[in-house]
């Protein structure tokens, strides 16, 4: 395994994410990953900074996602709010493909989630 | 356009401002409001503020790093519009001029006379409401909500998780026909005796038994009598408009406008649950009363009022949320229009599935029970789908 690897973990096959599919994986706070309609690889927290929405339910376009709930949109490069309500970004995790397989590493730094709501889910 | 002034200081107000300095609007913003409160989001007001899980602070419907430069005027009510020289008067008699004017005023909880003067009965539209009615959710309590809207619903769900023993009635109609339908409302419905509230459809309030301020129960026409140490009346919503008896800006139930939000009164727009806006689908006027309304009219509104009209209005299908017992429920599209509906995932004993609803083979209409992820993409074709059709379903 490569150095730039080692610290990172196995999600699955690229094969198991087809292009216009996200998952949700269930870390603490769960992450979002999506596969665009481009092809590109993006993985971000999965809970709305806004309310409790699982943004791998948006809806994504070009490089960004749309919560499903009440709209806020978010950046899937940077993490960042486009469109409120929401105000905080989301955080970006680092997304990997190496021999077919999809890398991830968690960013280290301090989530945003929505009020009343633990890295566990709901207080 | 020198002054804009926006009244009513809430989700659709503050979208408007955003609005306006989006599209480049650099004069006087004034946002006049009749609460002493910066806008706050109501939804939660029902569900995690009532359930004491999230605090005022996170209301807030502003961004700190936002500057709208606009001037708050707070606490102020308008009492008048006068279209002819396109001032608001204020109840201080302040008259406030301006070149636009975006009627934001919202709409405000209906009230039962039965219930004049009793202390311990509530309704539910404004934070000071809930922060009062949040002092009776004591694990124990018993509450009597009167309506099994979207709202009674909701106070019925927050309140039972508390632990108060909640008494909750319908009226007539099966709860949410207007919004989802009656089969479906149904299906709704079921969800509260299945958690344990006790559920009284078709419940006619016959009288009201009282001690000095504080009711203590109510009789029903079937004889039943329910006591209760708090009552909500959740009877629905009226458009918050009658200041504008006598501008000569049209109302029915809401403010009339065309489908860019434009009032018969040039330079006066009207958005989120006060308007109501022509319906391209409907054939007719319709006042949505709902957040997604309130967050995306504005958009619209302002453009058609600074003078650059969206060239291609699509009519905003109405879209709502509601969280109750744990289960998010969605709704997308006209009900009413609808001939049947069908259940395409799930199944309706557990409670979690997507229905769609159909006219003849064109798709009209979505709900869900905890689907969001179908939903979603489902919304968007059946947006899609209907903006296609320009013709009025009737
Ligand atoms: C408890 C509750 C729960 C809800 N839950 C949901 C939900 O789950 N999903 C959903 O889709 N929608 C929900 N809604 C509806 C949603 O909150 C409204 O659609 C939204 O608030 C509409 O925004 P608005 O700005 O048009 O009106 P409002 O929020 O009503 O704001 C209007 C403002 O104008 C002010 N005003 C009125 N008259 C005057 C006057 N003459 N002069 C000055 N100011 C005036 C009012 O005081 C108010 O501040 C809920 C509403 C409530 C009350
Ligand atoms: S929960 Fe995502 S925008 Fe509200």
């Amino acid at each position: 395994m490569s150095s730039e690897t080692d610290q990172m973990m196995r999600v699955c096959p690229l094969s198991q994410l087809a292009r216009g599919d996200a998952m949700r994986l269930e870390t603490r706070p769960p992450i979002a990953l999506f596969h665009t309609e481009e092809g590109e690889l993006f993985a971000i927290d999965d809970t709305c900074t806004h309310q409790d929405a699982s943004l791998a339910d948006g809806y994504v376009e070009g490089c960004e996602v749309e919560c499903p709930l009440h709209a806020s949109k978010f950046d899937l490069r940077t993490g960042k709010v486009d469109a409120p309500p929401a105000k905080l970004p989301v955080r970006v995790h680092t997304v990997e493909v190496l021999d077919g397989d999809i890398y991830l590493k968690e960013s280290e730094e301090e989530p945003n989630l929505p009020p009343g709501i633990t890295v566990d889910g709901h207080v | 356009m020198k002054t804009l002034a926006i009244v009513g200081s809430s989700l659709a107000g503050l979208s408007a401002a955003r609005a306006a300095r989006a599209e480049g609007f650099d004069g006087r913003l004034l946002m006049i409001g009749d609460e002493v409160h910066r806008p706050y989001d109501r939804p939660p007001l029902s569900k995690d503020f009532l359930a004491g899980k999230v605090g005022q602070e996170t209301l807030s419907l502003e961004d700190p790093t936002e500057d709208l430069s606009a001037e708050w005027m707070l606490g102020e009510r308008a009492v008048a519009l006068d279209a002819g020289e396109r001032a608001v008067v204020l109840a201080n008699g302040q008259r406030v001029a301006a070149d636009g004017v975006v009627i934001a005023t919202g709409s405000t909880a209906r009230t039962l006379p039965q219930f004049e003067g009793l202390e311990n009965v509530y309704t539910l539209r404004t934070l000071d409401d809930a922060v009062a009615l949040r002092e009776e959710l004591r694990p124990g309590a018993r509450l009597l909500v009167l309506g099994a809207g979207l709202i009674g619903a909701e106070v019925a769900s927050t309140a039972l998780a508390a632990g108060v023993e909640v008494t909750l009635l319908g009226g007539p109609r099966v709860p949410l026909t207007r919004s989802v339908g009656a089969h479906m409302g149904a299906v709704l419905a079921g969800l509260h005796a299945a958690h344990g509230v006790t559920f009284i459809q078709n419940a006619v309030l016959e009288s009201v038994r009282s001690e000095g301020a504080r009711l203590l129960s109510v009789g029903l026409s079937d004889g039943r009598v329910v006591e209760a140490d708090a009552v909500l009346v959740a009877v629905g919503g009226e458009a918050a408009t009658a200041w504008l008896e006598g501008s000569g800006v049209a109302t029915a139930d809401g403010v009339i406008c065309d489908d860019h939000g434009r009032t018969r009164v040039p330079g006066v727009v009207a958005v989120g649950d006060c308007a109501a806006w022509e319906d391209q689908h409907l054939g007719r006027h319709h006042r949505h009363g709902h957040w997604n309304s309130a967050l995306t009219q504005p958009a619209r509104a302002i453009k058609a009022l600074l003078g650059t009209p969206d060239p291609q209005p699509v009519a905003t299908l109405p879209y709502f949320w509601s969280d109750q017992y744990g289960i998010r429920i969605q709704f997308s599209g006209h009900a009413e229009l609808a001939d049947r509906v069908e259940i395409e995932e799930g199944d309706l004993s557990t409670h979690t599935f997507l229905a769609a609803y159909y006219r003849g083979e064109q798709p009209i209409g979505l709900l869900s029970s905890g689907q969001p992820r179908l939903f979603g993409k489902r919304r968007r074709q059946l947006e899609r789908s209907l903006a296609a059709q320009t013709f009025t379903f009737s």
